[in-house]
């Protein structure tokens, strides 16, 4: 198709135009991929104490987490986010870093519930001081356990953040 | 069978091995020497009309600078039968903190006993299996020890935990966050 010299593009967002009448969109890779990205972010199903059952809350009917595009996923390499939902042990150490490394890039840490961020109150000779020790954790959501809305909230953020991301597709960056 | 008749019969039966008998509110308690625990936990499960049949918990209890000896071990047992129930408070010396296993005679005790030794490091003589359940079996200390300390012996960090902080740092090299982040 010849674009006409006199037609106008039209931003209908910040950074995205379309050519009226050709469905044609004008953006940038970037904002192409971070947004197939953020819309169908899939957690592995991976729960570690109580925070795990606030998570199933929230991936069940009423909360519904697949109406963002999240879907649990049954292996971790099918998966491009973990939830560290619950008290990470030391003992659990190996295995949640284990999980983490079997995920593809790119790949996102949410750490949920203030036992995987700092350790809660549990500051005993057993349990991880904050997973963060031994995961990049994107987003940090404090609570005992967090309700689901909590969980929503912390999964948004995170859809912000990877809408900011800039060519994390390309080697060359 | 009331509660404080079995406690009567029992200190009859093994004189000498019974140190204290207790009752509160209706919940009858032995306290006990070591050296006859497996037949007393025979008595106990054999007997008809005693008939422990069900173990509900043994757990461990140290009574560092409260009382010597040191530790107790404490079964609880009750009959589904009879429906009575009895607490019988085994004390275990410190220097050598050993008892007979029961778990010849209540299968339940076997996972439990192993928790004992886990976390008192109080070894069971006779137990099929006696690994540690909880902690990872490379683990140094016994932790509900009263004087092992609460976040973990400060100079020594578990060679399990380190080696993932060491891979951590490793593979940051690989992450395609790292442009990003810092």
């Amino acid at each position: 198709m010849i674009i006409d010299g006199a037609m106008e593009l039209v931003e209908i967002e910040k950074g995205i135009k379309i050519i009226p009448g050709a469905s044609t969109v004008i953006t940038t890779l970037d904002k192409v991929i971070n947004w197939g990205r953020k819309s169908s972010l899939w957690p592995v199903t991976f729960g570690l104490a109580c925070c795990a059952i606030e998570m199933m809350a929230a991936g069940s009917s009423h909360y519904d987490l697949d109406r963002l595009g999240i879907i649990f996923r049954g292996s971790p390499r099918q998966a491009d986010c973990m939830i560290v939902a619950g008290t990470v042990t030391k003992k659990m150490a190996p295995i949640v870093r284990k999980v983490y490394d079997q995920m593809p890039e790119p790949r996102y840490v949410i750490a949920m519930g203030s036992c995987a961020c700092t350790g809660n109150v549990y500051r005993t000779y057993s349990v991880v001081q904050g997973c963060d020790l031994f995961l990049p954790v994107d987003v940090y959501i404090p609570g005992c356990p967090p309700r689901p809305e909590a969980l929503y909230d912390g999964l948004i953020k995170l859809q912000e953040i990877i809408t900011k991301e800039k060519m994390r597709w390309s080697p060359l960056r | 069978m009331e509660p404080s008749q079995i406690v009567k019969i029992l200190d009859g039966g093994f004189a000498g091995e019974v140190i204290a008998t207790s009752e509160f509110r209706g919940q009858p308690g032995i306290t006990l020497k070591k050296d006859r625990l497996l037949d007393i936990a025979r008595c106990l499960h054999d007997t008809p009309e005693f008939k422990f049949d069900l173990l509900r918990d043994l757990c461990g209890v140290d009574y560092k600078k409260m009382k010597k000896p040191r530790f107790e071990v404490v079964y609880n047992l009750y009959s589904i039968t009879h429906r009575h129930t009895i607490r019988l408070n085994v004390q275990v010396d410190e220097k050598q903190p050993s008892l007979p296993s029961v778990a010849g005679v209540w299968k339940t005790a076997d996972w439990h006993e192993r928790e004992c030794f886990d976390m008192y490091g109080i070894t069971f003589d006779g137990h099929p299996d006696l690994r540690r359940i909880l902690m990872p079996e490379d683990w140094e200390g016994y932790p509900l020890r009263k004087d092992y300390p609460m976040a973990g012996p400060d100079d020594e960090e578990w060679a399990g935990f380190k080696e993932v902080l060491k891979k951590a740092e490793e593979f940051k090299k690989f992450g395609w966050h790292l442009n990003e982040r810092k």
